[in-house]
């Protein structure tokens, strides 16, 4: 395809050319796009990474061990330990309790309902996707968390012995585990809606094939329907989760922010990065605001790194995928 | 083991449509059944009844009995997960699970039934793949994943994972539909050297096919669209094909048909 061939009629040749003008316009403007959408992506990481270089030079403090945030004291220290700890963690328990919530969920609208109930209840799932989370952030202060005591110190009494649900403090349950909570009802919608397509798009030849083997219907989910689906599940659990990570006024509306950095979950306090700088950013200097964006860097940084993880863990499994089933 | 069947009366529905009518027939042991007849006459249909898989599809529904040597597989007392598990199925296409190795593929059967013994395992799949003459090809590479095999190759596999749990009858559908004449002509074989040991009932599309593997053929035919399908004769294999006693059966087998 290299070298063009002298023998081709003339003709031809032309009347090729002629008809891909469609062809090229759309390559064109496809190309157009990529190019420009790299181009807003430079823009704005070279951005970030140049007002981040402009705090990070002022810092007085360690980004990296300083508890505190004071960007705009005249002697600036500011330190991503209680934003990393606080947005990692309450992202770790709203996974922990969403994805096998909605995976229950979409097994029950996918497999188990008839299909009189499944439609209206994953049209009421879908529902509440669309809910804006300033709505689930007033609801989570004005009555999850007045309604948290019971189950708080439930836990503290059960499972205080693990360090993590031990409370060390009392307080309103303006705490982590709470803000875990609240989150995990924002991602399950998504996740739920993701999980349950995929699970309808399990190939009715599989689970029959585990069917005539003697599978009742769990083991017929377990055999056929959730390792197909394990991918899906695993990008549903990524969408999820990067919403997780980033969700930011419902966080802030709920969370009482401190820089103390603590694993006891249950205790009130602490900080993630999108509520820091929602918090911060309207009050904050020059100065504040720099610091704030390389906070957000850091957060663009951890969710690409999740993302990176969850490619590599379906890439590995991808010849049992089922694609060339 | 391989186990006699005799249906008697049975119908079966999907939703409010009668798809067959009033079937009756008796299979012995260690015998291949062909079922013969148009697209649509209810062949699949009545195959799956013969191991409860037609009522997994919603709303659908059968009348009558089928008797696996004395005990009613409809029975209110049976389990209908229990009937499948003495009564392998393979389908028309291949369907290998695509997320399990060939080992993990052979031995689904076992796993549900709890077996876990690693050398019990090893011993079947050896045993499995052997009989559904596939070792040969695939034993270096068990643990590769069973959806990179070919189409025919997978068949057999499916075959050889039917045939791990040891059931009393084996129930093809179409089996050689989806594959090469090369790939055909081992399952075939495959159904020859298989028939010692179970009861084995094969849905074809192919009547020369009907006519090389099986003892006993039936022939399936409908009055009209949308009308039941029904077992027009079951004779032996030869004279089905040579000396039919219904003018239908002659017809359809001599291309005559429609
Ligand atoms: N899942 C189903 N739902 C409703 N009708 C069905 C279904 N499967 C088959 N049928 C109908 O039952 C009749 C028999 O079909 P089938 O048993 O597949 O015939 P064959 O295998 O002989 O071609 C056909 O009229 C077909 O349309
Ligand atoms: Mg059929």
């Amino acid at each position: 395809m290299t070298s063009s061939s002298p023998a081709a009629p003339q003709g031809r040749e032309r009347r090729t050319r002629d008809s891909r003008v469609g062809d090229k316009i759309f390559m064109n403007l496809a190309r157009g796009s990529g190019i420009l959408l790299l181009v807003i992506m430079a823009a704005i990481a070279g951005f970030l990474a140049w007002r981040s270089g402009l705090a990070l030079s002022n810092n007085q403090g360690n980004f990296l061990t300083t508890f505190e945030w004071a960007p705009d004291a005249p002697k600036p220290v500011f330190g991503i330990p209680v934003l990393v700890v606080g947005t990692i963690v309450s992202a770790v328990i709203a996974m922990a309790i969403a994805v096998p919530v909605a995976i229950g969920i979409a097994l029950f609208i996918s497999h188990y309902a008839p299909r009189r109930i499944a439609q209206p209840f994953a049209y009421l799932v879908d529902l509440l996707a669309a809910v804006p989370s300033i709505v689930y952030g007033l609801w989570g202060a004005l009555f999850l968390v007045p309604h948290m005591d019971g189950l708080t110190s439930w836990l503290n009494e059960y499972l205080g012995w693990t360090y993590i649900f031990d409370q060390t403090k009392s307080g309103t349950p303006r705490n982590l585990f709470t803000v875990g909570i609240l989150l995990a009802i924002m991602v399950l919608p998504i996740i739920t809606a993701v999980t349950r397509e995929v699970f309808r798009q399990v190939p009715r030849m599989h689970e029959e094939a585990a069917l005539a083997l003697g599978a009742t219907r769990w083991e017929m989910i377990r055999t056929a329907v959730l390792p197909f689906g394990r991918p899906g599940i695993i990008s549903a659990s990524m969408l999820g989760l990067g919403r997780a990570l980033g969700e930011t006024i419902a966080v802030a509306v709920v969370l009482s922010s401190s820089n103390v950095l603590s694993l006891h979950i249950l205790d009130a306090g602490g900080g993630t990065f999108a509520q820091n700088i929602a918090l911060k950013f309207a009050e904050a200097g020059d100065s504040g605001r720099n610091a704030l964006m390389a906070s957000g860097l850091v957060l663009f940084v951890i969710t690409l790194l999740v993302n990176g993880a969850a490619r590599l863990i379906i890439a590995r499994r991808k010849e049992y995928s089922g694609a060339n089933a | 083991m391989a186990k006699r069947i005799d249906v008697s009366g049975l119908s079966a529905f999907y939703g409010t449509t009668k798809a067959i009518e009033d079937i009756s027939m008796s299979i012995e042991p260690r015998s291949v059944t062909a079922f013969i007849g148009p697209s649509g006459c209810g062949k699949s249909t009545f195959l799956r009844t013969l191991n409860r898989m037609h009522e997994v599809i919603p709303n659908a529904r059968v009348e009558g009995k089928v008797l696996l040597d004395d005990e009613n597989l409809y029975a209110a007392n049976v389990d209908p997960v229990a009937v499948r598990r003495s009564i392998g199925m393979v389908f028309q296409r291949p369907n290998p699970f695509p997320t399990m190795s060939i080992y993990d593929n052979v031995i689904a059967g076992l796993r549900l039934a709890g077996v876990k013994k690693k050398s019990v395992l090893d011993d079947v799949v050896e045993r499995s793949l052997k009989g559904a003459n596939l070792w040969n090809e695939v034993h270096t590479r068990l643990n590769k994943p069973g959806a990179g095999l070919s189409g025919g190759q997978q068949q057999r596999l499916c075959i050889a994972r039917a045939i791990a749990v040891e059931p009393e009858v084996l129930l093809m559908d179409e089996p050689c539909s989806a594959l090469d004449p090369i790939s055909t002509l081992a399952i075939e074989d495959l159904i020859g050297e298989l028939k010692s040991q179970f009861t084995i009932v094969i849905v074809t599309h192919n009547m020369q096919q009907a006519a090389r593997v099986s003892d006993r053929t039936a022939f399936f035919n409908l009055a009209g669209v949308g009308q039941p399908g029904k077992l027009i004769e079951l004779d032996d294999t030869q004279r089905i094909f040579s000396n039919p006693s219904v003018q239908a059966t002659e017809d359809y087998i001599s291309g005559r048909f429609g």
